[in-house]
């Protein structure tokens, strides 16, 4: 099957977000296909966080539409995101330390037990499914009733995509899943990304780290200035290209021409 | 990743002690009360256990115990409630005027201070939420100085005296089984802290509250709903803090406008010693219970042992930061030993 058949699990059409007089995206457009990752670069204020966050439900876009599954919808907040299959990990990871590490995955999702009129949480249920979530995924922890503030850095993260794939995911937005890992903590993650991949998981990946892009993502695209500036197939380009186009190049040879024009 | 070094049963009982701390964090202050009943019995032995002064204490104490389990639920979101005392004269006051003046039936009376309250929370809810008033310190001081002019206003700055006994039962009354007579605000209570218990511990909504403690960004990417959220939990610390008044006016049988002057502080004085956190997320029902009884107790105490008033209160100051040094030493030697 080719990838113009194809309907895209998330496609975004021309959004545009402004923060009262500042741009920070203008007709942004973006597909993702299922069971695949789309690396998203770009400078810092490039708009890439805005976009993901309109893509999470957390901001509304000024204008722009976006499908799910070809299908229009309108997310006016996290949760119609979540509820369509629209997670995200957040970069501060949007953990809450005080809670044991399946109250945290299963965070406004919470396992209930009706007795009677009422419906109360049903922790047993919690811990067990957490439990297996977990094992799933690969991800160990000594206890599931840990706080998340006992945790180290790459099992914060390891907890947040537990989170973001807790329940059918179609689509786990990433923003910087590795930029605050020790180096045997990042190959953890991204080979966690490839896995959901393997099940026909579509991610956005933003990251500054070409090694992260160029390990996972069959696709990169780079955002400049709030704008969609250049997007290839990963085996089409190459690091030079994609780091010029974070700086505002389309080739190597111009951004050469850049970097030596004094002028 | 530190599991795979070590030998089963040191992962055992590494894991039981991870199933332990939540306990030691739980009872730890219970042994604060049980200090303070020991101390209570060596220093007055004929009359500190006795029935009459040990039934005193629940009547003494179940304005401050309902008026902290409200500024609990505040507290656990990382917030403030400094209206409560004021609110308690509020809720009070309204009750005396509209039994004086005979406009409700007595039994609906008794609605009408939680009713108060809960308008007083409301208010205090939104002016955070949809006022975005930078920190609930800020709506609630202005709620403190409205309801207490309210208060004022309404009542003419006059005690009023004598009310049905419909509105008097839960402060003043008592429930005789056999010899013994169980004072009904203990029943109140009780029946309070146990809901709370399971609204905290049991609901969506209560692990929500803590969820928006620990991080409220958190809570709202994980599509709860945080204004809501908060908003409910000014209500119900408007809610108890009515209560409260419904409480003392029973008790007191009057209304008078000095009630509940400082009557916040008491209250996140019992929640604080009770083991919360001031930063919200931490904190038991059973602690607030604990930090409701220790300061009932030591004052208690000091009364029987003659000990001026004036003193009662830098022994409270005293308790509290002993109370959270303790709790910022635990904390320590918890993170040290990981």
């Amino acid at each position: 099957m080719s990838l113009e058949t194809r309907t895209p699990v998330i496609e975004a059409r021309r959004i545009c977000k402004y923060f009262g007089a500042v741009t920070a995206l203008e007709d942004v457009s973006l597909k993702l296909y299922p069971g695949e990752v789309l690396g998203v670069v770009g400078d810092n204020g490039a708009g890439k966080s805005t976009l993901m966050k309109i893509l999470a439900g957390l901001y509304p876009p000024s204008s722009g539409e976006i499908l799910v599954e070809g299908k229009l919808v309108r997310f006016n907040s996290p949760k119609d995101a979540r509820d369509m299959g629209i997670e995200m990990v957040y970069q501060d990871l949007a953990l809450a330390g005080n809670m044991r590490i399946d109250e945290n995955i299963f965070l406004g999702r919470e396992w209930v037990r009706r007795i009677g009129p009422f419906k109360f949480v049903d922790n047993a249920a919690s811990l067990r499914h957490a439990q297996e979530h977990l094992n799933k995924l690969k991800i160990e922890v000594k206890s599931v009733r840990q706080r998340v503030e006992e945790l180290s850095g790459g099992q914060r993260q390891a907890v947040a995509i537990a989170r973001a794939t807790a329940f059918d995911a179609k689509v786990v937005i990433m923003d910087e899943p590795t930029a605050a890992l020790a180096v045997k903590e990042v190959r953890k993650v991204l080979d966690l990304i490839k896995d959901l991949k393997q099940h026909g998981i579509g991610v956005i990946l933003i990251s500054h780290r070409l090694d992260d892009i160029f390990y996972v993502c069959d696709r990169v695209m780079a955002l400049f200035h709030g704008r969609n500036f250049a997007e290839a197939p990963l085996a089409e380009t190459n690091r030079n290209e994609v780091i010029g186009w974070i700086m505002g190049n389309k080739s190597p040879v111009a951004q050469a021409a850049k970097i030596f024009d004094l002028n | 990743m530190a599991l795979a070094t070590q030998t089963p049963s040191e992962a055992r009982a590494r894991s039981l002690r991870v199933r332990l701390i939540p306990y030691i964090d739980r009872f730890g202050i219970l042994l604060l009360v049980l200090l303070m009943l020991a101390i209570g019995t060596i220093t007055q032995p004929d009359v500190f256990l006795t029935w009459r002064n040990l039934s005193n204490i629940p009547g003494q104490n179940a304005a401050n115990a309902a008026l902290a389990i409200g500024m609990f639920v505040v507290i656990v979101t990382a917030g403030i409630d400094l209206s409560v005392g004021s609110v308690l004269v509020l809720a009070m006051m309204t009750t005396a005027v509209l039994a004086r003046a005979q406009a409700l039936p007595p039994i609906l009376l008794v609605f009408v201070p939680i009713l108060v309250g809960i308008g007083v929370g409301l208010f205090n809810g939104l002016g955070l939420t949809v006022l975005r008033l930078p920190h609930p310190f800020i709506v609630t001081l202005g709620t403190l100085n409205i309801a207490r002019g309210l208060a004022n206003l309404i009542s003419g700055g006059v005690p009023i005296s004598g009310l049905p006994s419909e509105v008097r039962f839960l402060g003043n009354g008592v429930i005789p089984i056999g010899d013994v007579q169980i004072p009904v605000s203990l029943v109140v209570i009780a029946v309070l802290y146990v809901g709370f218990w399971v609204f905290l511990q049991y609901t969506r909504t209560g692990r929500h509250l803590y969820a928006i403690g620990g991080n409220p960004q958190a809570a709202r990417v994980s599509g709860i709903n945080v204004e809501r959220t908060l908003v409910l939990a000014y209500v119900l610390c408007g809610a108890t803090a009515g209560l409260a008044g419904l409480l003392v006016a029973g008790r007191t049988n009057s209304g008078f406008p000095n009630a509940g002057i400082g009557a916040e502080l008491d209250a996140i004085s019992a929640v604080i010693i009770g083991g919360a956190s001031f930063f919200g997320g931490r904190g038991s029902v059973l602690g607030v219970l604990a930090g409701v009884l220790v300061i009932g107790l030591l004052r208690n105490i000091l009364n029987l042992n003659d000990v001026q008033v004036f003193w009662q209160q830098v022994l409270i100051g005293l308790v509290i930061i002993l109370a959270v040094f303790i709790d910022v030493l635990r904390r320590r030697a918890g993170s040290a030993s990981d």
